[in-house]
């Protein structure tokens, strides 16, 4: 394969024809922050929070999906470089909740001095963001800064879509259609601002195409889709990270053989996910593998661990309906 | 979700995409005994570009897109219908809720606020068959309103009153006015040598004025040697980014992998811009012939004119013209004896300023959101459907005739060496006789205003909007700049669209600046973070400025500048040069009294 | 196949190849996240052939669909080969260097012409014609199966059929080609691969050949049997005898599992001790002596289980069990202490150095390699071994290095219980995406996909019996009848039916089945029975609330 020799950030690197300044990036150890690529998805480049400064090119270039080429000069410090990450993390702050996001963006976030309430403060949850119109808003003072903060989504006893913490990364979608499971549940509708994730008409997820594969929680890196015992352990303040264990093993249903994190509570599994670097799966899931582990762990009337009962808040009620999140304590 | 169509709905889909027969491939098995089906997910791929068209045939007819309706397309056309309504959620024009039968969208845009379009729409506030507008590309007859009418054509009413809208809302038929040609018989026009004096509607009368000469010229000449002439003439791309045309084409048809595309950009949607309009309500065959041009030089054997839906009546002359040069051997196969294959198809916007942007068009033909496309690669390698394609825009396609005709050595000659050619001009706002001017590169801004008529209102420029709203504002000082690319770029100024939109010095330019805030928060495809939510913010920094605070200028430049820099496109690469142009020129502080 | 049971390719080859024949497999609902894979292929190109009586949610991205009869795969497949031959598109320099028998082979599908294969399977001619001509002229080609082919009275000649075509055609032992089993439970293969095989030890090695035995009887210190046992369906008809008296059942459910569900109870009931080592209180288990709880081997226990692309993966406890329940291997091993033949008790990873040691296949496979790797594929020899991607490379190899794979005609045969004017209509089952065989694992989790399991018909056939989408109807087959609500479902067509296994306390399917089975596999015919419908007077008073198949997702 031919190769192509450029230089990041002051060092010439050699990379094979058809890489991305990321790969070149990353061959030289210079960590680049990332939002919505991810190694098992194709880049969509919408965040932006990975641009560099080419020479040459008149705006900056986004280094996940950008081809190197030979003899490219690549800056990914430049005050440039700095600035734009500085103000699409502050963008994404000041509109998003980002409290459940990685270690590592919240030090990117430090590293490039991000002040996301100059904005001013941030504007009250909206109830109407699914019914917006492309095309038209409101605006009001511009003294509160808009967000997209809007009620959690609960149809359903296996996940939940809390959209206030959306950046619109795309991944859930591309992992919905078509980088792995084909099924195209969800897209991105409406426009603008108001773009958002949604299914055909914001009907519940029940009552569309979703196979509750739960692909798109395994991609999604702000915590906007969630397993229902996560959501549930944390509206309980009962979610212990650091308790957890994760174990690796494989899924108990068919012969493909999906290798399965096993993220475990207090003697219950509370999350499963995939790994991203595993060729069977590339960390993509079906429902049985994703959900489908309750029978190691049904949990009855009584409750044996400490969490049980929260658990239990995951299921049906007797009149066949989900209970709200904002119903109980 | 589980919905069904009504008759209504169902043949409206039917009439766009022929009944469904059994034995439609890659049906559904339904009750018949069915053992074999075809296509799948290539067939899925394959019928994906009829969407938009499939969303417009129910909403044309119909008024809205209901669950109904869209699950029936979906069925016909094998689309997720998550991803369908994603699709007709992007478009302004579209509707997923009902809504009356009849609806006017009243521009408010930057031209026909200022020209009586503000107080249209406050006196029509609060009808639910009444929405605002952006700019409609009718600057020089404001104020303007578009007219969807659920199973009729959709109609423009131009220099609408608050009683014109309300009549035509409750069933009554637009006026129809004659087009303004300030510049007819005059003889040294090239483009708009056919304005106002030749039948639009007739392909005699086009031919009696020379018609299809240029395409009988080219054929006899060849593709290589029309490319080269092409690129001898030095004819800029006059949509905005002045790209040398010939070079597109070159690589295009040299370009191995086929089949290539060719796309007229007729989704003239920049603020203050209607010359594009002018040309395809008024002289269609010129667009039409332009196109066959370019396609048989660049080895296309399929074009798209893709236009914005609030042209209904440049949509339909532009149709009868395809079908009266199919008729007579102009389009088809075999077009005009050269033994090649063209076909001109028309492909109708939704409401979405964004889809003017290259990539952005590609994707809404070949059904999908509106979203541009990151570049590279360009559209000359993968264009429409991962093809090679040209893509140019109306005006800058119709230079072609005259480059073929007299050389493109001798077109060379028109205007500056550096600006090559005629150039269109938008003149609208405070000018005596607004319209679309043809002049040769090199007139001064203060001329181009003179030719309009000069100054109305106060009779005292305040300001003149250059290039449309993703240009900038120039103030007196910029009326002896001459109007070329070289010129406009060593002042830091931009031609853009052709827009000269004048404002005299009693305009509120707080009120204007607000609306292109507005505008390009509406208009964001909500793509790429800096423009979905910079435009948000930079909207809110001007209200709370226009509220009162003082502005906060850094933030305001940072905000700006994150735009420029890491945007996807143009849209976002140009959303804040107006506003600060308004606030360089100190407009903001003179309009507060 | 070829003296080894296991998949030949590996998934990442389906996205690169040409031409995939997806065989009696809705994979999309089965075994999804292969069908990841495949789709990367088919969006990368490749040109899907779905065979399968039904449109299924696989079958719908398929290029060509081919609704063929069920149970007339042999006579496709034939006449695939037939027109290849005919056609001059067989790969006659691979058939004369690795293969045998191909002149006997090619006598045998003469008479399958393209119109009496078009006769026996319902299809037009033209489209086997294009499938035999796209799979023989593709550079790269898969045939993928499941349970379609295999639960059939003729089960091993219809995957003979499929690999005659990849013999004939040269589709094997090639990068990107090959025969694609995909196994139905997480450890099909390697429960086959470990010895539980009536007539293989561990790592497939003959028990009927001294030499294998000899290895096992030196290290095991005890002489092993020298001739094959009994699958599954020998022991019931050996207990219908009175031959065995005792079982000892391990994680199996055969009182739900078997073809003709009631006759396998009754014989349960008729043993004279019967142990069950479960994690659950089947309805095995309830008609059990003995029941010895065990610990869940998937998230439990440690060990490890091999997928359909032959790869030895690692699970790992990540659980303390329930209550008493034990893992399996300690189990054994005390059963094996209170028999007075004690051999302590060894670690998962003991157990496996000591196969490591007899099967070279796995013998590369230490559990720290296992670890690192994410998995091995066998055979794996040597701990230099990286495992092997594809099998039967060596067809290719010049001098050949092995015997040749030999062709084997496969005469066709219909299904045994053929329809009559009583049982007009063809019933076919099968599994759905959110659930798992008898449900005693699926049915633990709350899926907003499930619906309750119905007697699945074509709109037509609805219509014809008058009643409504959710009435309650019986289904009768010449040896049981069961109730069921009505479901429609648009991937059928009129005469065939569909109903999933999944919730056999409520619609016991099995009753209905006919436990004819394949000789050579064992397997019964789960997916051809006779059936007729009929409504039930009260059938609409006892309405369930189905979800109809037009809303289920694809």
């Amino acid at each position: 394969m031919a190769e192509v020799t450029l230089v990041v950030d002051g060092t010439t690197v050699t990379m094979p024809d058809g890489s991305t300044i990321l790969d070149a990036c990353r061959a030289l150890d210079n960590n680049q922050p990332t939002l919505c690529y991810l190694d098992n998805l194709t880049p969509v480049n919408v965040c932006r929070v990975c641009v560099v400064e080419v020479e040459g090119n008149r705006t900056l270039v986004p280094s996940c999906s950008r081809p190197v080429e030979e003899g490219m000069e690549v800056a990914t410090d430049s005050d440039r470089v700095r600035h734009s990450r500085k103000m699409v993390y502050e963008f994404l702050a000041s509109s998003v909740d980002l409290d459940l996001v990685d270690e590592e963006t919240v030090a990117w976030m430090d590293h490039y001095g991000c002040d996301p309430d100059r904005y001013g403060p941030p504007a009250d949850p909206a109830h109407d963001r699914d019914r917006r119109k492309a095309g038209h808003h409101q605006i009001g003072p511009g003294t509160e800064a808009e967000t997209v903060h809007q009620p959690v989504k609960v149809d359903n006893e296996l996940y939940v879509r809390d959209y206030s913490r959306c950046i619109l990364c795309y991944k859930c979608v591309e992992a919905c259609g078509e980088d792995a499971q084909n099924t195209f549940a969800i897209a991105v509708a409406g426009r603008g601002f108001d773009a958002r994730i949604s299914t055909e008409f914001d009907t519940g997820l029940t009552d569309s195409a979703c196979v509750f594969c739960g692909n798109c929680i395994g991609v999604c890196p702000t915590g906007a889709l969630m397993f229902r015992s996560e959501h549930e352990l944390r509206l309980a303040g009962m979610w212990e990270e650091d308790d957890q264990t994760v174990t690796r093993t494989v899924c108990s249903y068919c012969g493909v053989g999906c290798n399965l994190d096993l993220h475990v509570q207090d003697n219950r599994i509370v999350k499963v996910t995939s790994p991203m670097d595993h060729s069977v799966t590339s960390g993509h899931l079906c429902i049985k593998g994703r959900f489908g582990y309750e029978y190691v762990q049904e949990v009855g009337d009584l409750a044996v661990t400490p969490i049980d009962d929260i658990l239990r808040r995951a299921r049906i009620d007797d009149r066949g309906r989900y209970p709200r999140p904002d119903s109980r304590a | 979700m589980s919905a069904e169509p009504t008759t209504a709905e169902r043949s409206a889909v039917d009439a766009f995409l022929g009944p469904p027969t059994p034995s439609e491939d890659g049906e559904p098995a339904h009750s018949g005994d069915r053992r074999v089906a075809f296509g799948g997910y290539r067939r899925s791929m394959e019928s994906r570009h009829m969407l938009l068209p499939a969303l417009h045939a129910v909403n044309d007819a119909v008024g809205w897109v209901s669950a109904g309706a869209l699950n029936y397309i979906c069925e016909r056309l094998q689309v997720p219908p998550a991803e369908a309504y994603g699709v007709a959620g992007f478009y302004a024009l579209l509707s997923l809720e009902e809504r009356p039968a009849r609806v006017a969208h009243v521009c408010d845009d930057v031209a026909c606020r200022t020209m009586g379009g503000a107080e249209l729409l406050e006196g029509l506030e609060g009808r639910p068959d009444v929405h605002p507008s952006p700019c409609l590309g009718q600057c020089d007859q404001a104020p303007a309103v578009f007219f969807q009418r659920a199973g009729e054509e959709d109609t423009v009413e131009v220099g609408a009153t608050y009683d014109r809208v309300v009549e035509v809302l409750e069933g009554g038929s637009v006026r129809e006015v004659p087009p303004i040609a300030p510049q007819a018989g005059d003889p040294s026009l090239r483009l708009l040598k056919r304005i106002g004096l030749v039948d639009p509607t007739s392909l005699a009368g086009y031919r009696d004025t020379g018609g299809y000469q240029p395409l009988a010229r080219a054929v006899a000449m060849g593709p290589e040697q029309v490319i080269a002439e092409v690129k001898m003439s030095d004819l800029r791309g006059r949509g905005g980014a002045a790209f040398p045309m010939g070079i597109k084409w070159e690589a295009v048809a040299r370009s191995p992998d086929m089949p290539h595309y060719l796309i007229c950009n007729a989704d003239e949607s920049e603020p203050g811009t209607f010359k594009d309009r002018v040309i395809m309500e008024d002289d269609p065959f010129a667009v039409i012939e332009s196109m066959t041009i370019a396609g048989l030089a660049v080895g296309a054997e399929r074009g798209y004119l893709y236009i914005r839906a609030e042209y209904p009546l440049a949509q339909s002359r532009l149709q009868n013209a395809i079908d009266l040069a199919r008729a007579a051997g102009l389009l088809g196969e075999d077009v005009a004896g050269s033994g090649c294959s063209f076909e001109i198809e028309i492909r109708r916007g939704g409401g979405a300023y964004i889809c003017g942007e290259e990539t952005a068009l590609m994707n809404s033909i070949e059904g999908k959101r509106g979203e541009p496309r990151n570049k590279p690669p360009f559209p000359t390698q993968v264009g429409l459907f991962g093809r090679p394609t040209v893509i140019n825009n109306v005006e800058t396609l119709i230079n072609v005739l005259d480059i073929v005709l007299e050389g493109g050595a001798a077109f060379a000659e028109i205007g500056t060496g550096a600006s090559t050619g005629p150039k269109l001009f938008c003149l609208a706002g405070a000018v005596a006789r607004p319209g679309v001017y043809e002049v040769e590169f090199g007139r001064t801004l203060g001329e181009l205003i003179d030719l309009a008529g000069g100054v109305t209102g106060s009779g005292r420029i305040g300001a003149v909007m250059l290039g449309g709203a993703a240009g900038l504002f120039v103030g007196e000082d910029h009326l002896d700049m001459p109007l070329t690319f070289e010129d406009a770029r060593a002042r830091n100024a931009t031609l853009g669209s052709g827009v000269v939109l004048v404002f005299d010095d009693r305009t509120d330019f707080r009120d204007t600046s607000r609306r292109i805030a507005q505008f390009f928060r509406d208009e964001s495809c909500g793509q790429c973070v800096p423009c979905r939510v910079g435009t948000v913010r930079q909207e809110e920094l001007l209200a709370r400025h226009l509220g009162g605070e003082p502005l906060d200028r850094d933030l305001f430049e940072e905000v700006a500048r994150v735009m420029v820099d890491a945007s996807i496109c143009g849209l976002g690469h140009t959303a804040s040069t107006a506003i600060r142009s308004v606030i360089d020129l100190g407009l903001l502080e003179r309009s507060r009294g | 196949m070829f003296g080894v049971g296991g998949g030949t390719c590996s998934y990442e080859e389906i996205e690169t190849t040409d031409v995939i024949l997806l065989w009696g497999s809705n994979a999309r609902e089965a075994h999804p996240i292969f069908f990841h894979h495949l789709m990367k292929g088919v969006r990368n190109g490749a040109r899907l052939y779905a065979v399968d009586p039904r449109h299924t949610t696989s079958a719908m991205w398929a290029d060509v669909w081919l609704g063929l009869e069920v149970g007339s795969d042999i006579a496709l497949a034939n006449a695939v080969a037939r027109e290849i031959i005919t056609a001059g598109l067989h790969h006659e320099e691979f058939i004369r260097h690795a293969t045998v028998g191909f002149e006997a082979y090619a006598e045998s599908v003469e008479p399958w012409t393209l119109q009496r294969g078009a006769e026996i399977t319902g299809l037009p001619p033209e489209v086997i014609r294009r499938m035999a001509h796209d799979y023989a002229t593709a550079d790269q080609a898969q045939i993928c199966w499941t349970l379609g082919i295999t639960e059939h009275h003729n089960a091993t000649d219809n995957v003979l059929a499929l690999i005659n075509l990849a013999l004939l055609t040269g589709h094997v032992g090639r990068y990107g080609s090959g025969l694609v089993p995909i196994r139905g439970q997480n450890n099909v293969q390697g429960g086959g691969d470990m010895g539980a095989l009536p007539n293989r030890l561990p790592g497939f090695q003959e028990i009927e050949d001294p030499v294998s035995r000899g290895k096992f009887e030196a290290v095991w210190g005890r002489p092993v049997p020298n001739q094959a046992g009994k699958h599954l369906s020998l022991m019931l008809e050996a207990m219908e005898l009175g031959e065995i008296t005792g079982l000892y059942v391990i994680g199996e459910n055969p009182a739900q599992s078997e073809a003709r569900s009631d006759h396998a109870r009754h014989l349960l009931r008729g043993l004279e001790f019967m142990v069950v080592q479960d994690l659950f209180m089947t309805r095995t288990a309830e008609l059990a002596d003995v029941v010895l709880p065990a610990a869940a081997g998937w998230a439990e226990t440690d060990g490890t289980v091999t997928s359909s692309e032959r790869r030895v993966q690692r699970v790992r406890k990540a659980l303390d069990p329930p209550g008493e329940a034990r893992d399996d291997l300690h189990i054994i091993s005390a059963l094996a202490e209170r028999m007075g033949r004690g051999w302590g008790y060894p670690t998962a990873e003991e157990v496996w150095d000591e196969l490591r040691s007899l099967s070279p296949n796995h013998a590369g496979m230490s559990y720290r390699r296992l670890a690192e790797a994410g998995g091995l594929q066998w055979p794996c020899p040597g701990e230099d071994h990286p495992g092997t991607l594809f099998l039967h490379g060596d067809l290719w190899d010049d001098p050949l290095p092995r015997d040749p794979a030999p062709f084997f005609p496969t005469p066709w045969a219909p299904p045994v219980d053929e329809l009559s004017e009583e049982y007009p209509i063809r019933l076919t089952t099968g599994r759905r995406l959110d659930s798992y065989n008898t449900g005693v694992q699926s049915g633990g989790y709350s899926s907003p996909l499930r619906t309750a399991v119905a007697i699945e018909v074509a709109p037509a056939d609805r219509a014809a019996l008058g009643v409504a989408e959710g009435d309650l109807v019986r289904v009768v087959s010449r040896r049981g009848s069961v109730e069921a609500p009505v479901l429609v479902d648009r991937s059928l067509r009129p005469g065939l039916a569909f109903m999933a296994v999944h919730d056999p306390d409520v619609v016991d399917v099995n009753l209905l089945t006919i436990d004819a089975w394949d000789p050579k596999s064992g397997t019964a015919e789960f997916k051809a029975t006779a059936v007729r419908i009929e409504p039930l007077a009260d059938g609409a008073e006892r309405r369930s609330g189905v979800r109809s198949v037009a809303d289920y997702p694809v």
